[in-house]
This record gives C-alpha cells, structure tokens and sequence, in this order.
C-alpha cells in the first residue's frame, strides 16, 4: 500500500494492510490534489491487521524495537507545529534485533475508542492514523503512517421538532417560515414552506443557503470561519402577501457533515440554514436558524 | 424613437438568448447521444437557464420558450429511455431537483414528472399535485405562467380522467380537477399580478402584453371542460363555483371579462342552463368597470341558439325557470354597475328578449315586462342621441316583430310604445320604418280601427312631423318612406264594411297631419281604399243596403270628397284631378249621379282654376276624356254639359298637336259601343273634320315657321280614328272619306318638302297592315274593309 517510502530508498519499505482491507468501505479524500481511497472505521471497532516489513534486497536492518501506534489528531492550521493527540494507542511488535529479511507482524487494537470523527476543515484538522516506528540509533528512524477515517453514526433523534418562526422587519416584511426537523441526517431532505404575511418590498428572489460554521481555538482566540456549502434558489419573483412557497432541498448533493461540538475543546462546526431574500436593488434581507446535522447508519 | 430602441434591444436580447439556448441544446443533444444523464442535466438546466430573463416582452419570451418546449421533448424521451435502461424514475424524479436554479429545476421536474405519471410507478395524483405545489416557485409572473402552461401541456393526456390510462382508485377525476383548478387559480394570479408591477406609465402596454398571455389562462378552462369526469354535477358542485371564485376575487377588469367569457364559451350550453344561478349571480359582483353586458348577452346568445337547436332541450329552460333568473341577474347588475351607459342596458335586454323570444314564444307577458324594465331605465331621462343606444333599441324593437312577424303581437305590448317614445326623431323614424317593412315583408293584415290607431300611433315618425323644424327637400330617403306609407295604407283590410271604414277614418285622422310633404303620397292609397270599399259594398249587397246601415257608399263618397280637398292646400292639381276622376268612376259603379257629376265638376273646377301648365293640361284632358267616356249614369244634360266642356278645353290647349289629338279623343265621348243614347254620328264626324284642320293648319305653319312640311303623323292618327269609327259603323264616316285621307297623308309624304320621318313611315305601313289584315279575316268587318281601295 505504500509506495512513497519506496521511492525514498530507504533501508526496508513498510507494508501495513488491514484485517479487513478488501471488504471495508473506502471514501474518497483529495490529499495533495491526488484522490486516495481510505477505509472507513467507526467507533469501538477492533482495527487489526498485518505490518510486514522488507529490507532492500541484501540489506539488514538494524533496530531498538519496531511499534504501531494509533493516534487521534487535531492539528490546528494556524499552529501548524502542534498536533493535539486525544487518542494514543502503543502496541509493541519487536524487540531490539535486526531484520534481514521479510517479517510480518500481526497487530489489533481491539475496540478502540474513536469518539470523534475525522474531519477536514478550513482552520482545523482532525485525522486518525496508524503509524509504525522502527527505531534506529542511526540514520533516523523508519515511520510509516497509514490514515484512516472515522465516522460515527448516531440514532435518529427521538425529539426532532420543527423550525417555525415568524420574522420580518415592520410594516415592510413579514414571513414566517418552517422546516419539517431540526436535526437532518446527511441525505435528509429539507421540506418546508415560507409564507409571506406582508411584502412592501420589490422583491427579486430567495435562496436558501446552507453555512457551515467552524469555531476553533477558545476564549480570545476564537477563529470562526464560515463556509457557504449550499445555495438554493425557492423563490423567482417578487410575491404578494398570501403566497406560500414550498422549500425542498436534498442534501444528498452537498459534502456535508455532522454537527461537531467543542471537539476536545479545540472546535467546533455547527450548520445553518440561511433564508436570504434579495430585492431588486439587490439588498438582502436573512435570517440564519442553526440546524443539527447527524450521521445515520445507512442501513438502518 | 424610444421605444425603437427598445424593440431593437429586445431583437437582441432575444437572438441572445436563442444563441445561448441552442448552445447548451448542443451540448446536451451531445450527453443525449452518450447516455450521459449527468451532462444531460446539466446542459438542460443551463439551457433553461435562458428562460430566466426578465428582458423580453411576452411576445418574444414566447418564442424562446417554444424552442425551449422543443428542446425539452427531446429530453421527455431521453428521460423515458432512461427509465426503460433501469434507471429509476423516482431517483431521476429526485436527480432534477438538485438544480440549483428554481425556474430550470421546474421545468426539468416537470419533464421528469410526466415520465415518471406514464411509468405508473406513482399515483398520478401525487405526482400531479407535487408538479403544481412545486410551481409556486415561481412568484414572476410571466415566467410562472409560462412555466405553468408548460406544466399545463405535459399534463393534459395523463390526468387521471374516467377513462384514461391514469386513472386510479375511486373519486380520481376529482384529483384531476384539483390539479387543473390549481393550476388556473396560481395563473390567473399571476396574470393579474402582472398588472400591478412595473412603472405606472407602462400600464397600458402591460395591459395589451396580457391581453397576449390570456389564453395560456384560458386553456386551463378549456382542458377542464375537456375532462370526461366532469359532469353536471361536478362541474356545479365543484368546478364553476372555484372557477367563480377566483374570477370574482381577482377584482381585475380584464381578467374578470376574459374569463366570464370564457366560462361562457368553452362549457357546455346544458351546464350553464342548470347552473344559471350561480353564474349570474357571479356578475353583479363583477368590477364596475367589467363589460358585463357583453358576457351577459353572449351567454343569452349562446343559451337562445340552445334553445333553438330542438323543441326537446325546451322543457329545461322552463324547469330552471330561466327567465326569471335572467331578468333578476340583468336587473341586479344594471343596479350595481351604477355608470353602466344606456346602450349597455338596451343592449341587457335586447339579448334577454331574444333569449324570451327563442325560449317562450308563448309569454308575451314576459316581452312586454322586459320592454317595461327597459322603459323605466329610459324614462326621465332626454330623448336618446347616443347612437349606439339608439341602436340597440332599434334592435330590442325589432325583434318581437321578427320572431312573430306579426305586428299584431307589437301592439299588444303596451310598452312598445313608451320604448318608442325614448327615441330621438331619427331612431324613432328608423324603427317606424323597420315595422312598416316588417308588416309588408309578411303580408300581416292589420283588421280593426283600433290596431290601426295603434300602429299609426307607432309609427307616427313617418305620419308626420315630430318636431317643428321640418325641412323641406324631399330627400330620396323620404320618398321612399313615404312609399312605404302609402304600401301599408293599402295593406289594411278588414272583411267587415263597418270596420273598414272605421278603419279608413282612422288613417285619414292619421295622415291629415301629415303636412303638405306627405299628403300627395299617402292620400292617394287611401282614396283607393276607400273606392274599393265602395265598389264591395256595391258588390255585396245591393239589396240589403238600407239607409239603416252605418257604411254607406255616400258617407264614403262625402269622407271622400274631404279627403282629396286637403290636397288644395298643397298645389298638386293634377293629383286631385286625378283623384276626383276615380271617385266619379266609382260613383257611376254605384248609380250615384249626383255624386259623379259632383267629382267631375270638381275636376272640372281644378282644370280651369289650378292647372295652367300646358303640359300637365294635356295629360289632365286626355284623363277627363277617357274616364267622361266610361260614365255612362249621366242623363243626356249632364253629360251634353261635360262633353261640351271637355271638347271646349281641347279646342283651347296652347300646342296645336296637343289640340288635334285632344280634338279627336274627343270624339269617342259621342259614340260609345255598350250605350244606346250616346251615337251620335255627326259630331264624332264633326270631331275628326275639326282634329284634321287642325292638323292642316299645322303643316302650314311648320311650313311657315321652317319651311318645309311637317310629319304626317297627325293625319295617320287621324285616319286609325276614322277606321275606328267606320269598322265600328258610324255611317257618317264614309269610305270615300278614308280615301281622301289616305290620298292626302300619301301626297304629305311623298312630297318633295317633307322630310322622311321613320315614325310615320312605320305607323303608316302598320296601318296599311291592318287594313289588309281585316281585308284577308272576310266576314262583316272583312266585307266593310274590301271597299277601302289603297
């Protein structure tokens, strides 16, 4: 699987391959504008498999010991230098010795604990990654890394209320719109209705956004980026008072992810949906309702 | 200059949008031909996307959506191929809506909704209901009723109709009704919208750019009507009130007259009938400013044509007691449309009389409580110079006349009349005009006094003058009226002598005050009336006519005489002489001496006194002459007196040619076949000597005054007058007496100063002819001629 040590010539290359490699689902991440397929783990699974370990033809390696760890890491992009491991896990696969030829050493981390996701942000990183040490008293270390993601599917919600509310500015607009939920599963739909309760205003179209809002750090040094992942367009026109304009909108179409709240401490992405009204002289008027995304099991 | 512009810029902005259009329909005929549904989309929506301008009037908008429809069939069968290929119809369903634009992703939903009615795979309801829900989208109005009428097409052969293919469990019609009720209602929004939006000095041009956008409404109508599962009672339980509803709600002028009218045309007849109630009641509720008259009177129209298409639809009229609700709904929006013209209101009752007339012949009641309605609209108010009211009233008049070709029927209505009088003096003539027309036209025969007095009444516009500035040029127009005047005095007849004069005194009341204009036209027929009365009676009962009986041939004779004498005032002698001339015939078919020689003096009388004209005194002695020669009560004094007088004024006629030939007529006053007494030989003979001196002192002077002689004409008269007398054996005309004549008109014509005058040489050679003739039959008369030598 790995083919970058390769081309470093080092002393032995590092093949890690997972028990279940073949048959576990795979997603696709863009690293470095290539696109590579990782698996896909979930929380409490047992992650085992097999690290083998080849000298260069005729070479042996010598070592103080050869370990796997798995590691859950937040790397925060204006600290490039610190990686925040919350998840640290060692498992030992050779003693001191020296390897002249192939060897294989099975490992697993039996139901290992994996609360977050993995996640890909614009200020924040949360990644999980196996990562095999062979250590040397010279010539550096060997490493070699293998990520993997995490995905946690969560229950549907036993209270799921809708988002009703009335808005508007005076004597100038008046909605009131509703979403069917709060909480939406990534393929959810959004089905809901704006009706308009007064229109003084020449009103062009209206569109329904969804932002995603991605909090790090704490305190003062909050950074808050906020990313429009979707916009919708519901409305075409300038309606009158009376009219009821129908919303559905399929997520399934947009790279969405859960909720994320206070990851560790560290952040936090939460989404919203943006109802923007835009008139003719292109001023918009919008109200932001925050709604709660999950991940359901898709078989369930 | 401006609005050049505008036209320009919009030439462009079309030829824009259509180069755009085309563009991505190339690209997505290209993802079409790769089976590639992903591109597809995504050129479809593209293309679509051109429909999103707001730049094009509705006109140009229409061609760019046409092609746009074109394009979206192609996809319509990718899409269906797509389905057969094992591509589910709910996933593609789905896959369109992930469009980002609102008005490409509904119509790319619509097309994937009408694949996804025909795969059957959902109710068509639920699909049909979700299409026009999602529509709402779309709050522009004329890129929603475009959208809309798109939706409208692709669904009209898959609603779930009784019958069709879509049809599911029970009560689906009435899906199919919602869909398209829905669907009118959000359109007809949309076009009233349209009004409201944009600056007010455009509202004008907005007004006529939805003129053009209204039958994309209207078609949601039509398809209704269309639906098999809409029958009488759905179409009265469901379909006309909603329909009604929006019309009524919209509060829009045009809407509201488009679409009543509509209502009105794409319905059936039977519908309407059984819903007349409600749908009257919808147009006092109407804007003021709603042509209500108009939809009002197409519906009578169309509800009159119904009525006329069998006897059998009849009884439906009657069990909805049509009129009734008709004459209420006209009454109530005459009440509410306060500014509604006059013309408007005749024009209401004109069709509603129609309507009467087609549907109860029967109640004339009902005619003259309309007629009675419409006079209390009229009254109080000027004499009508609008002309388009007077129109319509002229109409409204007519056609109780046409219906019952019967102007007996007018008269019973008693507020025929009072209509008439809301007329200004040239409607009122008009419409005189049309009944006199009518009568002739069919003949009716008007039979008591009372009727007469009536129509004459009516008609009084042409009797006499209705306001003091007469003028005075007999125009063609009032000949002709006139005429017709004079046509319809002839067409009264009553059986009974009694009522007949009755009658005539009535027309005589009548056309007395008709003024010097019209007395020479309509005296005459009444004259003739009159005689004609007076030779029945004659006819009819020669014995029983005591003196007991109110309608004698005298009281005729002296209503007679008061008659002609009101032509005095008017200097038409010849006229009276005329008459006075018939009147002494008639008096001699009744044995009347007295009276004939009484006529004959008043003619005489008029000859002498009024007719100095040269011209008009010949004419006027030869009709002395001849009718002097058909008396035949007059005792040897009497007649000795007249032919002496009629003989007297011939000698003085200022033409000499006048002279002879008055000269010789005279001579058939003294020799008459039938009459024993009158044979007298000598002055017949006496006669012809002194018409062939005149004749002789002709030629002399044509001679005289042009040198040369004149024709022989008069000599050839002569000489027929002489055969006459001689064939008919006048023994003083003697053979000899012929032949000097002959020998004298040869000698004139062949003599060398005379020019050849055609006349005379044909006449001559055709009496020569007869001559012969006679000669060649033998018999008496043969015998008689053989003596004449040429």
């Amino acid at each position: 699987m790995n083919y970058i040590i390769g081309a470093f010539k080092p002393a032995c290359s590092i093949t890690i391959s997972l028990a279940d490699g073949n048959s576990r689902k795979q997603v696709a991440l863009k690293e470095n504008g290539k696109t590579v397929l990782i698996p896909i783990f979930h929380n409490q699974e047992t992650i085992s498999g097999k690290i083998s370990i080849e000298p260069i033809l005729g070479k042996k390696v010598e070592h103080n010991g050869i370990k796997v760890e798995l590691l859950g890491q937040i790397e925060m992009y204006f600290d490039r230098s610190n990686f925040y491991d919350f998840t640290s896990l060692v498992r030992e696969l050779d003693i001191p010795g020296e390897i002249c030829e192939r060897k294989t050493f099975p490992f697993e981390f039996s139901t290992v604990e994996m609360p977050y996701e993995t996640y890909n942000g614009a200020n924040v990183r949360l990644r999980y990654v196996l990562k095999v040490s062979i250590c040397r008293n010279y010539g550096g270390g060997i490493v070699e890394y293998q990520d993997f993601v995490v995905q946690n599917y969560s229950p549907p919600p036993s209270i799921n209320n809708s988002i009703k509310m009335e808005v508007g500015i005076e004597d100038c607009l008046h909605i009131e719109f509703e979403y069917n939920k709060s909480k939406y599963h990534l393929k959810d739909v959004i089905v809901g209705k704006i009706y308009f309760l007064l229109v003084r205003i020449k009103i062009k179209n209206m569109d329904l956004e969804i932002r995603r809002r991605e909090s790090t750090g704490s305190g003062s040094n909050t950074h808050v980026e906020t990313e429009t992942l979707a916009k919708f367009e519901l409305m075409d026109g300038a309606p009158v008072r009376g009219e009821s304009i129908p919303v559905r909108l399929f997520l399934s179409p947009y790279e969405l992810a859960p909720t994320y709240s206070n990851i560790n401490n560290k952040f936090s992405v939460k989404y919203y949906l943006n109802l923007v009204l835009v008139d003719e002289e292109d001023r918009r008027y919008f109200k932001q309702q925050e709604i709660n995304m999950y991940r359901l099991s898709e078989t369930s | 200059m401006i609005s050049d512009g505008v036209v320009e810029d919009e030439e462009k902005w079309l030829s824009a949008g259509i180069a755009g259009l085309q563009q991505n329909a190339f690209y997505m005929h290209r993802a079409l031909d790769s089976n590639n549904l992903k591109d597809a989309l995504k050129y479809s929506a593209q293309m679509l996307s051109e429909l999103r301008t707001s730049r094009l009037s509705p006109h140009k908008y229409y061609e760019l959506y046409m092609r746009a429809f074109d394009e979206l069939r192609k996809l319509e069968i990718f899409f269906k191929e797509e389905a057969t290929r094992g591509c589910s119809i709910v996933e593609l369903y789905e896959l369109v809506q992930h469009a980002g634009n609102i008005l490409p992703r509904l119509y790319l939903l619509c097309t994937a909704g009408s694949v996804y009615i025909k795969s059957k795979e959902a109710p068509a309801k639920d699909v049909l209901k979700d299409l026009v829900e999602m529509c709402r989208g779309i709050q522009h109005p004329l890129r929603g009723l475009f959208l809309r009428s798109y939706l409208s097409q692709v669904s009209r052969d898959k609603l779930p109709d009784i019958g069709s293919e879509y049809e599911g469990d029970a009560d689906t019609v009435i899906d199919a009704v919602e869909f398209v009720l829905q669907n009118f209602t959000e359109m007809n929004k949309l076009w009233v919208r349209m009004q409201h939006q944009g600056p007010a000095r455009e509202k004008d041009k907005r007004g006529k750019e939805r003129g053009e956008l209204r039958d994309l409404v209207g078609k949601n109508l039509h398809v209704l009507s269309q639906i098999e599962g809409v029958d009488l009672e759905m179409y009265k339980e469901i379909v006309l009130p909603r329909v009604l509803e929006q019309t009524v709600n919209c509060k829009d002028e045009l809407a509201q007259y488009y679409l009543m009218d509509c209502i009105i045309q794409v319905f059936p007849d039977e519908y309407h009938l059984q819903t007349l109630e409600t749908l009257l009641n919808a147009c006092p509720q109407l804007q003021a400013s709603v042509d209500v008259k108009t939809v009002l009177s197409r519906l009578m129209e169309r509800l009159s044509n119904y009525a006329a298409s069998g006897p059998e639809v009849l009884h439906e009229f009657f069990q909805v007691e049509a009129f009734a609700k008709l004459n209420s709904a006209i009454s109530k929006v005459i009440e509410a449309q306060e500014n509604m013209p006059i013309a408007g209101v005749v024009t209401l009752y004109a069709s509603l009389l129609t309507f009467t007339l087609q549907v109860h012949p029967d109640r004339l009641d009902y005619v003259d409580q309309i007629l009675g309605a419409c006079v209390m609209k009229l009254s109080g108010r000027e004499k009508l110079d609008d002309s388009k009211a007077t129109k319509q009233i002229v109409a409204l008049l007519s056609a109780p006349l046409e219906k019952y070709k019967d102007i007996d029927t007018a008269l019973k209505l008693s507020n025929y009349p009072r209509i008439m009088e809301c007329l200004n003096d040239g409607s009122h003539k008009e419409m005189a005009n049309v009944i006199v027309q009518n009568i002739m036209k069919n003949k009716t025969c008007i039979s008591t006094a009372e009727k007469v007095d009536a129509l004459f009444e009516l008609i009084k516009g042409l009797i006499r003058d209705l306001d003091g500035d007469s003028h005075d040029e007999l125009d063609e127009d009032f000949i002709e009226e006139q005429n017709s005047v004079a046509r319809l005095i002839q067409m009264l007849h009553s059986d009974d002598p009694d009522e007949m004069l009755k009658v005539i005194q009535t027309v005589r009341k009548h056309i007395l005050t008709g003024g010097r204009k019209r007395l020479p036209y309509t005296v005459p027929p009444l004259i003739f009336s009159s005689l004609q009365l007076v030779r029945r009676l004659e006819r009819q009962d020669e014995s029983v006519s005591g003196d007991e009986a109110p309608t004698t041939p005298k009281k005729i004779f002296q209503l007679v005489t008061q008659t002609i004498e009101a032509l005095a005032s008017i200097p038409v002698p010849e006229l009276a002489l005329g008459l006075y001339l018939q009147c002494a015939e008639a008096a001699n078919d009744c044995d009347l001496e007295p009276v004939a020689y009484e006529f004959f003096t008043q003619a005489y009388i008029l000859y002498e006194e009024e007719i100095t004209d040269s011209k008009t005194q010949v004419t006027s002695i030869h009709l002395i002459i001849g009718t002097l020669q058909r008396m035949h009560i007059f005792g040897v004094e009497n007649r000795d007196a007249l032919t002496h007088k009629a003989t007297g004024y011939s000698a003085k006629l200022l033409k000499k040619p006048d002279q002879c030939r008055a000269v010789y007529a005279c001579s058939h006053l003294f020799w008459l076949d039938d009459h024993d007494s009158i044979r007298d030989g000598e002055r017949v003979l006496l006669c012809l000597k002194r018409a062939l001196r005149i004749a002789n002192a002709v030629q002399q002077m044509t001679n005289a005054t042009r040198g040369s002689s004149g024709s022989a004409l008069l000599f050839i008269e002569i000489l027929n007058k002489y055969l006459y007398f001689y064939e008919k054996g006048v023994s003083q005309i003697t053979v000899e007496s012929i032949h000097d004549l002959s020998k004298l008109i040869k000698n004139e014509m062949h003599g060398g100063s005379s020019p050849s005058d055609p006349a005379a040489d044909a006449f001559l050679a055709s009496t020569l002819r007869y001559i012969q003739f006679q000669k060649d039959k033998g018999g008496a008369v043969g015998d008689k001629y053989m003596l004449i030598t040429n």
